[in-house]
């Protein structure tokens, strides 16, 4: 792990409160040998980390991990300031409920219609009134640009849509801590680029504190080098050799965390498997 | 080694059976904690139950008339004809209308709820709904368990009725027998102790069918082709564990009230 300090930084580091997300030396195993091992890690409020690495090295399970759809071997999880390492099952709901996630193919119901998916969490609450509901559900599909799919089912989505509803979903409920599982993985360029600024948008617009993986590189570099303009309603690019401090990178290999920080040190690490990557 | 694979598999069986006892003892009681999907309790007694009418009720009908065909040579034999109505209605009520609806509805409803179940956990749909904060066992397994109960019992009823009917058919239009004759004997001999066994059996059925769709669809790994295997499991298993099960009640009820 680089230890040079970023060159030039947007003005929004991470302030010093208790943080969102914190792993402590975690292993998870399934039958065979250890998917993750001995992983260590924190997100701050408002901070994104960018989580790297091939196919295959447990990025997914580490973010299952963080909200308690997988549980360590060893080491510890915390998640808003509680430790779910061996929390049970019906405790861990309240807390998901304040996550929002969005899975690798989306994970959309397919019985269920877009409305009915998006406003899944609040159709849970027998106190919130429908029209409330179709509000909220309009409200996200707009934030999405998806407004038109309102009464479809999601086998009549495209792959984009798909994610852009799962995207929807994820904001509902105005999460505290989003997940975002390979959002643009298998998408096409254009696509890509419209989700990418979605999760820009949920970052810069909301401050909302993230974890994201990927091991697409220029999805990743985006994250850092751009930011969400609020009043021309997209992303723009920072001056040149300005990141953004609050998106930070992890990178895993072979289960293992072997680097984290910010993208200049990135940039500059020595290790090998990390500049194999970025080659 | 023979015996290490012997070991392996008596432990895999030990672990299974640990595991679904737990699944079914925390989906029955889910019943008694909030949150209750009652939503769900009605959808699914609309699927299980009012889906299933026609496969019980011509199920039911024809059995109750191949029951008549074939009692009627060996009930002529030995003069006892009258008894068609008797044989027929006891044996619809006590045994076959409850196993006959129980693996029907098995056939139709635990397949379907482990292939519903399985898709759903290999296409991640489990997952999100424990992630959005939804109790996945309360959500989609307690409905099903105590929707198929209670279907399962009145279409138990639908069946009994209807193979008494269909006795009735085959006795009046192809026996040439006296249908009053047949109805008079189908209820006057019927005891407390029959009726009690053919109601208490398709609640027991009505779980086992619904618990052990649900446990293998939850418990679905390896894609389309486990999907696949996790029904064919849900339907062998809940067929064979109904007949079993019903071999023990049988046995159990006619200690408790002995004919």
């Amino acid at each position: 792990m680089s230890a040079t300090p970023a060159t030039a930084s947007h003005p929004r580091a991470p302030t010093e409160v208790s943080p969102v997300v914190v792993v402590r030396d975690a292993t998870v195993a399934f039958d065979g040998p250890p998917v993750l091992k001995d992983i260590g890690f924190s997100v701050a409020p408002a901070e994104t980390r960018i989580l790297l690495g091939p196919a295959g090295v447990g990025k997914s399970v580490l973010l299952k991990l963080i909200n308690g759809l997988v549980r360590p071997a060893e080491g510890s999880v915390w998640l808003f300031g509680e430790e779910i390492t061996s929390m049970p099952e019906e405790r861990l709901f309240p807390l998901r409920a304040r996550t929002g996630m969005v899975f690798q193919e989306g994970a959309l119901f397919d019985s269920l219609t877009v409305r009915d998916n998006v406003a899944y969490q609040l159709l849970q609450d027998a106190s919130i009134a429908d029209e409330e509901i179709d509000n909220r559900v309009h409200e996200a599909l707009s934030f999405v640009g998806l407004e038109e799919t309102f009464a479809l089912f999601p086998a009549s989505l495209s792959g984009g849509m798909r994610r852009r509803v799962a995207i929807a979903r994820a904001l509902i409920n105005r999460p505290e801590l989003l997940l975002y599982d390979s959002p643009t993985g298998g998408l096409d360029p254009v696509t890509s680029t419209t989700i990418m600024d979605l999760v820009m948008k949920e970052r810069d617009v909301h401050g909302t504190p993230s974890i994201m993986v990927t091991h697409r590189l220029q999805d990743a570099f985006m994250l850092c080098t751009h930011c969400f303009d609020a009043k021309r309603g997209e992303a723009v690019a920072l001056p040149k050799g300005e990141t953004v401090a609050n998106t930070t990178f992890l990178m895993l290999e072979d289960g293992r965390l072997i680097f984290d920080g910010s993208l200049h040190e990135l940039l500059h690490s020595e290790n090998a498997f990390v500049r194999e990557f970025l080659e | 080694m023979a015996i290490n694979a012997i070991d392996d598999t008596a432990k895999e069986i030990v672990l299974t059976v640990q595991e679904y006892s737990l699944f079914a003892w925390r989906a029955l009681m889910n019943l008694f904690r909030p949150p209750i999907y009652w939503t769900d309790f009605l959808l699914q007694s609309d699927i299980v139950g009012v889906g299933s009418v026609a496969i019980v009720l011509l199920s039911g009908f024809f059995t109750g008339g191949v029951l008549a065909l074939q009692s009627a040579a060996t009930l002529a034999a030995f003069g006892a004809t009258a008894v068609t109505g008797q044989f027929v209605s006891l044996t619809m009520i006590r045994e076959l209308g409850p196993v006959l609806t129980g693996v029907m509805v098995s056939g139709r409803n635990a397949s379907s709820m482990a292939s519903e179940l399985g898709s759903m956990v290999v296409t991640e749909q489990i997952d999100a709904m424990r992630a959005l904060g939804v109790d996945p066992m309360r959500k989609l397994v307690t409905p099903r368990i105590y929707s198929s109960i209670v279907m399962l019992l009145l279409l138990t009823i639908v069946a009994d009725a209807c193979g008494i009917l269909g006795g009735a058919a085959v006795t009046v239009l192809l026996n040439h027998q006296n249908g009053t004759q047949y109805f008079h004997m189908a209820y006057e001999r019927l005891r407390y102790p029959d009726v009690v066994q053919g109601m208490v059996k398709p609640l027991f059925f009505g779980f086992i069918l619904s618990s052990i769709g649900c446990f293998y669809g939850m418990r679905t790994t390896g894609g389309t082709q486990g999907v696949g295997r996790s029904t064919i499991s849900a339907v062998v298993s809940a067929s064979v564990l109904i007949i079993f099960v019903d071999f023990l009640i049988t046995h159990v009820l006619l200690t408790v009230f002995p004919s």
